[in-house]
């Protein structure tokens, strides 16, 4: 039985083999007509609209490696946008991450074109480590503290002087959470860090000091801009923590790595010049960064 | 290691338990009472969900009731009582999370209880108040106590649902279990581990307790029965 199985089988499998090399082929060849039919569309275009500048479109493709509180703004907003004007440029092999993971991966074989941190520790030691060039380091937003409350809340609090006032307070707990941290520093610069420590409640991480505050549970909470931002519809902000009750601001900084395709060059040297623009600082302040 | 955690642990499984006893022990006796099978099994399995679901579960209707912004909330609210992010709100967690234990506990009790007596109450006349309290409840000591020591060791426990709507306020509503997610979030490795001795200890004295009871309880059955 097993015997005539098997020759059946052999048929069988050479015509699944056939089949397969079949489809390759003519995947190969649908793909090069598709490569001639653009190289044909591109040269009728040109024929057909002679007013165009003879600019050649930018080409190329621009790896992100990215934090991933930049994820949603880079693949709704920023590369829509820039790809809208550069057609020809593409994104593959793009990766948001906690900027500390992406650190370890780009240290570790990784090779993106653009490295955007969350904070400038992890750009300090790529830059230490001989993977990015110090002089294409742009220290380009500030994520800060925002004093929030829920749309619907009467509260009497009008800014981080007068936190003491509020009922309830939700902040991340400064032992984890690093908004949490921000937190007690800029209060305790403020001098009202004991009275709110006393009171507050301390969440576990910065999203649930969001929801806690959209749900009214708390009256007032300490988050990012940027958080704020994310749930604008349940949550407003009612100050920024004031200038210099951080000493050191979130910053994220952004660079191209010293390891680029020729290729790639000039895309990715555009999509920086891209991220400096008026069109990004837009995108990036709708998120609640602040353009530096 | 701070004592209050402890403290508030202590004081909320206390007052939790008064509230799961009574209401846990009523809606037994409601349920064992009730004639339509159909009815029965479903507010059986109702009241058993939370025992199942996670405390997240729970957490979120009982946000979902009590929110500030739900119609509930806004009801206490105006009378000025907020429920979410106060000390009260730890007994609520743990008195729906503790609350099935209770009750099935009572209702398994209340089983095992032999209808003779009753009917034999009944047939002297006595009203169903009398034959609950005189009869019922007495000969399911050993049950209603196991299942309180059981939900008040669950009270004791309670995480998920505190956390969500009673925050995790420092002297206010932060209970043990709190105190140890803190600590280990914040990498205080050794500060999480007192909390969990206090916790283990204390679990472990009073289900201790829940065995002595039912042992006692089996071996006073059997000893009665003995003489029968």
């Amino acid at each position: 039985m097993l015997k005539l199985k098997k020759n059946k089988l052999m048929p069988i499998l050479i015509i699944a083999l056939a089949l397969m090399m079949a489809m390759f082929g003519a995947c190969g060849d649908s793909s090069s007509s598709a490569s001639s039919a653009s190289s044909d569309g591109a040269t009728s275009s040109e024929t057909a609209e002679p007013d165009e500048p003879e600019v050649p479109a930018i080409t190329g493709n621009v790896a992100i490696a990215a934090a991933a509180s930049l994820e949603k703004t880079f693949t709704e907003k920023l590369i829509p946008a820039f790809t809208a004007a550069n057609p020809e440029v593409t994104f593959d092999g793009s990766t948001y991450d906690s900027s500390g993971k992406l650190q370890e991966q780009i240290e570790g074989g990784l090779e993106p074109a653009i490295f955007f941190s969350a904070a400038t520790k992890q750009m300090t030691a790529l830059v230490e480590g001989g993977f990015i060039d110090a002089a294409s380091v742009t220290n380009l937003l500030e994520n800060q503290l925002a004093l929030i409350t829920s749309v619907s809340s009467d509260t009497t609090v009008t800014g981080f002087e007068d936190i003491t006032n509020a009922k309830s307070i939700a902040i991340g707990d400064p032992a984890s959470v690093p908004a949490g941290q921000y937190a007690q520093e800029a209060l305790t610069s403020l001098g009202s860090w004991d009275k709110v420590s006393a009171s507050a409640s301390l969440g576990t991480n910065v999203t649930e000091v969001l929801n806690q505050v959209a749900e009214g549970s708390a009256e007032v909470g300490i988050v990012y801009a940027t958080d704020a931002a994310g749930l604008a519809d349940k949550v407003k902000v009612l100050a920024i923590a004031p200038d210099g009750s951080l000493e050191k601001p979130v910053i994220y900084p952004v660079a191209a790595l010293i390891k680029i395709s020729d290729a790639d060059q000039e895309a990715v040297a555009a999509f920086i010049d891209f991220l400096k623009g008026s069109e990004a600082k837009a995108i990036f302040e709708a998120a609640g960064f602040k353009v530096l | 290691m701070v004592i209050e955690p402890i403290l508030i642990s202590l004081k909320t499984a206390s007052v939790a338990i008064l509230f799961t006893f009574v209401i846990g022990t009523f809606l037994a006796y409601v349920v064992f009472k009730m004639k339509n099978g159909v009815i029965k099994s479903v507010v059986d399995t109702i009241l058993t969900l939370p025992l199942v679901l996670p405390p997240t579960v729970a957490g979120f209707f009982l946000l979902y009731i009590f929110g500030v912004y739900r119609p509930l909330g806004r009801l206490l609210g105006y009378i000025g009582i907020k429920i979410v992010f106060s000390w009260p709100a730890t007994v609520l967690a743990a008195v729906v999370i503790a609350l099935p234990l209770m009750y099935r506990s009572a209702k398994g009790a209340f089983q095992q209880v032999d209808p003779i007596y009753m009917q034999a109450a009944r047939t002297i006349g006595m009203s169903n108040v009398h034959i609950a309290f005189r009869i019922l409840f007495p000969l399911s000591g050993p049950g209603l106590a196991s299942g309180g020591i059981l939900a008040f060791s669950r009270g004791l426990g309670e995480f998920g649902a505190t956390a969500m709507i009673a925050g995790n306020i420092a002297g206010v509503t932060r209970t043990m279990p709190l105190a140890i997610y803190s600590a280990v979030s914040g990498g205080n490795m050794e500060l999480a581990y007192s909390y969990v001795v206090v916790l283990v200890l204390i679990s472990f004295i009073f289900v201790w307790g829940l065995n002595y009871v039912t042992e006692h309880g089996s071996n006073k059955r059997r000893a009665s029965s003995d003489q029968d």
